[in-house]
């Protein structure tokens, strides 16, 4: 069972059919021992970064998921919920994150229009199980004003262009990013949520 | 590259797809969950849905509704009309959808654009507007299906809601709208070239041609139209093989 992190408002409903549809078995859930007692946990994007680590810091679950990611159980951030897995945001001030990823997110290029809203393609960088049976240059669903600017090399499976180079996969061990929204993401989101849920 | 989207749009009154012409005499088109699934199977890219009723009776029916469209495609959608408040706009996503439409609401009060975009963030929240010519190259804002002349410059009020936080903003020309000879090119492009936040073009799609121009003369990020697709006049997949073809990059 994959724990979907609860932590406020926001569309959790098609991330669960999505995951109902790739065949993997999940509950929305902040119930710090429904969390330890999970496969894998999931930790989606909603809203503001600084409220975001507000809310888990109430709900008592920063702690919850720095123990279960150095336990090593697979640990997927989604756009927002990537972002919160990193140092720091200058998202509207200077904020912690978990710190399980060392790297810092900002606002995305002005030169651009923000938010990044659309399909926008993957490129590949370090290997990963992840991208198991799908193509470079797959398309997937990306919505975000903030992306990581500063990471671990070595941790960037997959960026998108936009306004540069934006991170949209990044992986250490048992911890995972991902900008774009797989359950947004046709049947490529469907895939690397398969593929996901092949590591727990 | 980022893609450019093509968005089919389902006017939904008391549970099925309608489709007006300009803003008038509804035609009865399909079961919107079906026509979702056959969309999303097509390669539509995102999905609009708007409520026409709205009224407080057929609301939990919509939702319902939103709910069963949100189970059956892996794509994002939009759902808007009648949406006025900010537990209206928890409600919506509550209830599967990806990112809410505000249009009358947002001219009577603008702060509900500012709320609810520091409530769920601007990517969710979509300022649609109705925009009719009222001088040469001047667009003014209408509310109530069209009926309503609020004095509001259409360029001026896009701005405006750009600052309060919305998202995105679609645009629709109550001139051209129902009538298959074109998008509002000038319309669109007075947006597109004023605001920093992705355009979506409404009314007035016919053909392949016109969705071209409006994604490359207008500057528009997305195309959105309804009848068209409910009739299959155009076939997505066949669309997408035309814009790549005029080199338009678009998800296939």
């Amino acid at each position: 069972m994959i724990a979907i992190i609860d932590y406020g408002a926001g569309n959790i409903k098609s991330l669960q059919f999505a995951l109902t549809k790739a065949g993997l078995e999940s509950q929305l859930t902040n119930n710090q021992d429904t969390i330890r007692q999970s496969d894998g946990i999931i930790l989606p994007g909603v809203g503001a970064f600084h409220d975001a680590m507000t809310a888990l810091h109430a709900l008592g679950l920063t702690s919850i998921l720095q123990e279960e990611a150095a336990d090593g159980k697979p640990i997927l951030g989604i756009c927002l919920g990537m972002q919160l897995l990193y140092d720091t945001s200058y998202e509207d001030g200077k904020w912690d994150g978990l710190r399980l990823l060392h790297g810092e997110a900002g606002r995305i290029n002005d030169a651009v229009k923000v938010p990044h809203m659309g399909w926008n393609t993957l490129t590949y960088h370090n290997r990963s199980l992840l991208l198991k049976g799908i193509p470079e240059n797959s398309y997937v669903y990306f919505v975000h004003s903030y992306a990581i600017k500063s990471y671990n090399p070595y941790e960037l499976i997959s960026s998108t262009d936009y306004g540069g180079k934006v991170p949209a996969i990044v992986q250490k061990d048992n911890l995972i990013g991902m900008q774009f929204h797989p359950e947004k993401s046709g049947g490529t989101g469907l895939q690397l949520l398969q593929n996901f849920g092949a590591m727990l | 590259m980022l893609a450019k989207r093509i968005i089919p749009c389902m006017d939904v009154d008391k549970g099925r797809v309608v489709k007006g012409r300009k803003f008038q005499n509804i035609r009865d088109v399909a079961n919107p969950v079906e026509l979702a699934k056959r969309y999303n199977e097509a390669g539509a890219d995102e999905l609009v849905f708007y409520d026409i009723t709205a009224s407080l009776e057929e609301r939990p029916i919509f939702l319902d509704i939103v709910e069963q469209v949100a189970a059956e495609i892996a794509i994002p959608f939009t759902v808007g009309g009648g949406i006025r408040s900010i537990e209206d706009i928890h409600q919506t996503l509550r209830a599967g959808a990806d990112k809410v439409s505000i249009n009358s609401a947002a001219v009577k009060n603008p702060e509900l654009i500012k709320e609810a975009a520091l409530k769920f963030g601007s990517q969710c929240i979509v300022l649609s507007i109705d925009a009719e010519q009222t001088e040469p190259l001047e667009w003014t804002i209408f509310t109530r299906g069209g009926r309503n002349n609020t004095g509001l410059d259409a360029i001026d009020w896009a701005k405006r809601g750009e600052r309060l936080g919305a998202g995105e903003i679609v645009v629709n020309a109550i001139d051209t709208d129902g009538d298959k000879n074109g998008y509002n090119l000038e319309l669109t492009k007075a947006v597109a070239d004023n605001v920093n936040i992705p355009v979506v073009a409404s009314g007035g799609a016919g053909s392949d041609l016109h969705i071209a121009e409006v994604l490359t003369k207008a500057n528009a990020d997305a195309a959105l139209a309804a009848s068209v697709f409910h009739y299959s006049n155009i076939e997505i997949p066949e669309l997408k093989n035309y814009l790549d073809q005029n080199g338009i990059t678009v998800r296939r």
